[in-house]
């Protein structure tokens, strides 16, 4: 539960100034950026997520390399879980090809 | 070694270790705990304690938050929920974790309305569909966690949303380092802080332990890498007679921390006078509680909580593990009473905890080991 998930800001969303679309490994969830306040994050960075909130900002190299972490710990897929069961929905992952 | 070659960089992973093995007095015996169940569970995957000199030895500390809930506190949030109108939502840590009436998911089993959420605020969007019944939040976790049940709860009262509340078990690392300092038998002689409840409190909080306990503690990252690191840097500190507070995850961790989660634990949050730790018992100003302008969110205050108390039984040694007096396996109860599929103590409740841990990797390999010894 300490560790956090890296993900990708792809969209914000105007007049909800909190929330942004985030994409974790080719999955897609609205996140809270509320806990960014001081400091938002635009559409195109990365950040480290926790419990479906934003927690700081983070390079694309730190990203990638905490992903790394998250596999090497055998806890990628235990990440991805909580993702997907991010906003209680399931439904709008992109189907493999 | 047997994770050695997954590590990313190995040759940087060999040098390190040896730099490690050339900063350690072998006269010495060298004790350092990690606080963070991040850091004991990757210890453990990564087998770093093959690679550190046998002087060398990393005592788990109480940073697990589902190891260190008082198992009454399970029960008070479960009794709440025997009401058929409420909702017991919590993270899916928590579904196996036992309390004497049994575990959330046997509750479900029961027939109670339990759901696993991912976030606080799914639990609060749980409450605006299902305006109807009532949503308790069972929250628990570090400084990592205390902020986003802290906006929910905001975001609950400026949504004016009155089918939802928290039943609150935040606890707060500061006060238990400072209780595993303050005990008698303590013998640590550095620690490697916490990662991820770093980027929210950062590291000023830490100060007090090198200069008043005249401890060096150094805030790691989570790879093998970044912990190799830091045990080097507390080592140097070590050797020059130092001790001050450093950051190996400044890639991570701000030196003052997120500004804007403070505020908002700040906003919603005060210290409770007390807390029971399970393994540390009663640590004063040591969890937070919601403050009363955000009372009818508190499910402490909105419904009447029963306030079981359970104790774990004398045999079980989580204390002196948790202070690193005994080591898991040293402990009576290791592996026979006590496993991750029946736990009695702590740390045998989550796989973050050291006894789990030490249990899952170590004591499985022996007994492997054992029986494929040819009789």
């Amino acid at each position: 539960m300490c560790l956090a998930i890296p993900g990708k800001v792809i969209e914000l969303f105007p007049g909800m100034p909190y929330l942004a679309t985030v994409e974790v490994a080719g999955v897609r969830r609205k996140v809270d950026l509320g806990l960014l306040e001081s400091d938002m994050p635009e559409s195109g960075d990365w950040v480290l997520i926790h419990v479906g909130f934003a927690m700081s900002k983070i390079s694309e190299q730190d990203a990638l390399e905490q992903m790394q972490t998250l596999i090497m710990l055998g806890e990628s897929e235990q990440a991805m879980q909580e993702v997907r069961g991010y906003g209680l929905d399931n439904a709008d992952e992109p189907k493999p090809s | 070694m047997k994770f050695v070659d997954e590590f990313r960089d190995p040759e940087l992973i060999n040098k390190t270790a040896e730099e490690i093995r050339r900063l350690a007095d072998p006269g010495r015996h060298y004790r350092m705990m990690e606080v963070c169940g991040g850091h004991t569970h990757a210890i453990y995957r990564f087998g770093l304690k093959d690679i550190l000199p046998a002087n060398l030895e990393l005592i788990h500390g109480p940073g697990c938050p589902v190891c260190v809930l008082p198992m009454g506190r399970i029960d008070d949030g479960l009794a709440l929920a025997k009401d058929p109108n409420v909702v017991f939502t919590a993270f899916g840590d928590m579904m196996r974790v036992p309390g004497v009436q049994g575990s959330p998911l046997e509750h479900k089993a029961r027939g109670m309305d339990v759901r696993i959420v991912y976030s606080p605020s799914d639990a609060l969007k749980l409450a605006k569909a299902n305006p109807d019944r009532h949503i308790m939040f069972f929250a628990i976790g570090f400084e990592t966690t205390a902020p986003s049940t802290a906006l929910t709860i905001v975001r609950a009262k400026a949504e004016g949303i009155h089918n939802f509340s928290v039943f609150c078990n935040h606890v707060t690392i500061i006060p238990a380092i400072r209780a595993i300092l303050d005990s008698p038998d303590m013998r640590l002689d550095a620690f490697i802080g916490p990662g991820h409840v770093s980027t929210v409190i950062g590291c000023r909080p830490y100060v007090w332990i090198a200069t008043n306990e005249h401890k060096p503690i150094v805030v790691s990252g989570f790879e093998p890498l970044d912990m190799l690191q830091s045990i080097v840097m507390l080592l140097r500190q070590l050797k020059a007679g130092e001790a001050k507070v450093e950051n190996q995850y400044k890639r991570v961790v701000p030196w003052e921390g997120n500004r804007a989660a403070l505020k908002a634990m700040n906003q919603v949050f005060e210290l409770r006078p007390y807390f029971e730790w399970r393994g540390l018992g009663f640590i004063s100003q040591s969890a937070l509680r919601i403050r009363d302008s955000y009372a009818e969110f508190d499910a402490e205050h909105r419904f009447s909580v029963p306030g079981v108390r359970v104790t774990d039984p004398k045999a079980a040694q989580c204390g002196e593990v948790l202070k690193g007096v005994l080591k898991p396996a040293q402990c009576k109860l290791f592996g026979k009473e006590c496993t991750p599929e029946h736990p009695v103590g702590a740390l045998m409740v989550s796989s973050e905890g050291s006894c789990a841990a030490y249990y899952n990797y170590e004591h499985r390999k022996a007994m492997a080991s054992s029986l494929a010894w040819p009789a």
